[in-house]
């Protein structure tokens, strides 16, 4: 066995510094489209090219406003446009709840607080999910983002976890396993939503079958936008909800209020 | 056995019941038999002809059922498409399992979905809608069902329970999932035992069902080929390739050849990628954890390479009907080839390694097994079936995108063991590698896309996905949307044979050959 010791010593240490750190490797993260000024002309044919409607006419005039929770990075408002809409290949997207909108709602707001800040358990549920969210959140696991050296473990059973992870648009047969996870859960407990059909249904939901995302069955603390979001995008949205990042805004563009333009 | 010829002795034994009807340039045979001929014909052409079966396609037409059993055998065979039909209040229909026993699971899944019985089939019931949360009478597939319906909150009935099947003294059922085991997919398994071997493994699947082919009726093609790549992200572009072709064979168009090499190297690379995360799987599964974090660094890797290449990690927004939506740098294909050549030295390092690590052969060897005949009669495909002696390569069988332009190999071993489905899965990542090579030294200048109308008519895609044969059958109506899509994924021919490999092996052998068995839950429940 002793050739595994030596190929493991070999092999050095691959993990990323995020978040101390900038990650500058090519091909961690799809990067997301960026709503803001946009020629007068442009701005009606980039909103007709998502089939998703995540990118809308914003408030003030020739603006976008892309709503990252539908975002199902088909690109086509990339490859199929006279002007691509601006991309951005950052990561840090994860947003707070569905109720706060990104803002902190007191001094400790949604976030799980110090006591959790370096030992928090997760528990995965997939609820419908078409295995990419599933395997990026895998991926942390892994020697290149390794989440135990910031404090966060997967456990299997619910009652040892802190923070709830769902991916998947919530299907009708994973609705029942998800809410008895949630309320096997000690208090206090968060819930993370994962990927654009977590947070919307994506291009599953809302149907007979399956619902328009996590939000419709549980309180969602931390929403992390993708589809999927790469592993940094979820590490991203774990910190956010330990209150070690700040959170990101659900919508890129967006003027003034969010209320009035996302719905 | 050109179609000529099958239907010379197509009329020799049925004379004129039987109607033949080839299509040339989509190289398909249709024959159109009576309901009381089926199980007949399906026999003749399983078990005497040697042809493969590869689904069940149900359409309702205004007036009438009309019931497609796909078969396909050779490459100077054309795939053979056995056709009934009858009025619509005649629900009921003789069921061909008893002897194409891969016909089953397509039979509860037409029983569930359409509300059609079939007449011999020996157990139809809780299958895709479940009994606890359905109640009896729904029939999503039908046309009058509304798709867009938002769910009523249902209650499911906490007496429930799956019924069991071992009956003796002292045997007990232990129940696992759906949630469970951290990082796995959603599905519940029942393992009946007396003591330490499973002796019924059941598992319960469609947690995840999404109504993807109800959901894409009505839309259009640009919005279903949203859902082919997305119901399951780990075989994204093999399932958007076979609906592309669909959509390039109803609409009489070839992509490029420059479009049709870039497919067979995204393809390879999502190939490459997925056998990685299944062996990552199998050494995670026996607890080999430095084998597993290495794979799992060549994992990470390629799907930084499909990220830097395409701009997605997982190959999303790139194919289209016609061909390719962007074209890729001739200097990027080849320093992704020479990053591949990196990750085949490093994958062929520790396949080396694995085979000197007696403690993780001992897991693998003799355990698990699956027998030629039961993987030919449960039609297992891709390396499962492959690694119980049968090969049919949809690549080789049925070629699509220039694949007889490459050379490669289709490993095969004969054991069907979890040993010899891992070394299946070491084989097809080097033969992979080297398909992307040859189809990267073959990538020509020019466009990589060519419109494709949407016309209306129907027609079947195929690909041989990472986990085996996928067809996808498509039908476009007049007004150019999508009237019927349906999938036959690999995963749903293989969770169908599961229980051949978990059965009279001990409990703990179990998440070992479920990793060896290399299944996507997304994939079957679509």
């Amino acid at each position: 066995m002793s050739q595994w010791v030596r190929i493991g010593i070999k092999t050095r240490i691959k993990t990323t510094h995020y978040p101390a750190q900038a990650e500058t490797a090519p091909g961690v993260s799809p990067g997301l489209p960026q709503g803001g000024a946009y020629a007068a002309a442009d701005v009606s044919s980039l909103v007709n090219l998502c089939p998703t409607k995540a990118i809308s006419p914003g408030l003030v005039k020739d603006s976008l406003i892309v709503d990252y929770r539908r975002c199902i990075h088909c690109f086509r408002c990339v490859h199929g446009a006279t002007t691509p809409l601006r991309w951005e290949k950052g990561w840090q997207w994860a947003a707070g709840g569905q109720k706060c909108d990104g803002v902190a709602s007191g001094p400790e707001g949604n976030r799980l607080g110090r006591v959790f800040a370096r030992s928090v358990h997760i528990i995965v549920v997939d609820a419908g999910d078409c295995g990419a969210c599933l395997n990026e959140v895998k991926q942390l696991n892994n020697p290149y983002y390794n989440m135990h050296r910031l404090g966060f473990f997967l456990t299997p059973t619910p009652r040892h976890a802190d923070i709830l992870l769902v991916v998947g648009p919530l299907t009708e047969h994973m609705r029942l396993p998800l809410l008895k996870t949630y309320e096997a859960m000690p208090t206090p407990k968060r819930v993370i939503a994962v990927g654009a059909c977590a947070l919307s249904g994506g291009v599953f939901g809302p149907s007979f079958i399956s619902g328009a995302g996590v939000g419709q069955a549980l309180p969602v603390d931390v929403q992390v936008p993708g589809h999927p979001p790469p592993p940094l995008a979820i590490l991203h949205g774990l910190l956010v909800a330990v209150g070690r990042q700040t959170p990101a805004t659900i919508t890129s563009g967006a003027p003034v209020s969010l209320e009035a333009t996302t719905r | 056995m050109n179609s000529s010829d099958l239907s010379q002795q197509m009329a020799q034994r049925w004379h004129d019941q039987v109607r033949m009807h080839t299509e040339p340039q989509r190289s398909c045979c249709e024959m159109e038999c009576p309901a009381g001929l089926l199980p007949e014909i399906a026999r003749w052409l399983f078990a005497e002809l040697d042809y493969s079966f590869a689904g069940l396609i149900v359409e309702e037409d205004p007036a009438q059922w009309a019931l497609r059993y796909e078969f396909h055998r050779a490459r100077e065979d054309a795939p053979v498409q056995v056709l009934v039909r009858r009025a619509l209040d005649e629900k009921t229909f003789p069921s061909i399992s008893d002897c194409v026993h891969a016909a089953d699971w397509h039979e509860r899944e037409a029983e569930d979905m359409f509300g059609l019985l079939f007449e011999g089939h020996p157990r139809l019931g809780d299958f895709i809608l479940h009994d606890d949360v359905w109640p009896e009478g729904v029939e999503p597939m039908r046309h009058q069902f509304n798709a867009q319906r938002s769910v009523p909150e249902r209650r499911p009935n906490p007496h429930w329970r799956l019924r069991r099947i071992v009956q003796a003294p002292g045997a007990f059922a232990m129940p696992i999932g759906p949630v469970f085991s951290g990082l796995a997919e959603s599905v519940h398994f029942q393992l009946e035992t007396v003591g330490e071997d499973v002796i019924r493994c059941v598992p319960r699947l469609f947690y995840k069902y999404r109504g993807i082919e109800k959901i894409a009726e009505g839309r259009s093609p640009e919005d279903v080929l949203l859902l082919a790549e997305r119901f399951c992200a780990t075989s994204a572009f093999a399932h958007a390739l076979s609906f592309s072709q669909a959509m390039e064979t109803i609409g009489g168009v070839a992509p490029p050849p420059r479009a049709r090499r870039l497919r067979v190297f995204l393809a390879e690379l999502e190939r490459l990628r997925h056998h990685v995360a299944a062996l990552e799987g199998i050494c995670e599964s026996t607890a080999l954890t430095v084998a597993a974090s290495q794979m799992a660094l060549l994992q990470e890797e390629l799907l930084r390479l499909g990220g830097a290449l395409t701009g997605h990690r997982y190959l999303f927004g790139l194919l289209t009907p016609g061909g390719l939506r962007c074209d890729l740098e001739d200097g990027a294909c080849r320093r992704a080839i020479a990053a591949t050549r990196d990750i085949l030295r490093r994958l062929r390092q520790l396949e080396k390694m694995l085979q000197f690590s007696s403690s993780f052969l001992d897991r693998l060897e003799e355990v698990g097994v699956v027998g030629t005949k039961d993987a030919r009669t449960h039609g297992l495909v891709g390396p499962v079936a492959r690694a119980s002696g049968v090969v049919r390569d949809l690549r080789k069988v049925l070629p699509y995108c220039d694949y007889e332009a490459f050379t490669f190999e289709t490993p095969m071993e004969s054991e069907g063991d979890g040993y010899a489905r891992l070394r299946i899965l070491f084989a097809e990542a080097a033969q992979s590698a080297s398909i992307m090579q040859q189809a990267g030294a073959a990538l020509c200048a020019g466009p990589v896309h060519t419109p494709c109308p949407s016309r209306p008519g129907a027609a079947l895609g195929w690909v041989e996905a990472p986990r085996g044969a996928a067809f996808c059958w498509l039908r476009i109506s007049e007004d150019g949307q999508v009237a019927r899509y349906r999938l036959m994924p690999p995963s749903f021919a293989n969770w169908h044979g599961l229980h051949l490999a978990t059965e009279n092996f001990a409990f703990q052998d179990f998440p070992i050959i479920l990793a060896t068995f290399d299944l996507s839950v997304a994939e079957n429940d679509r």
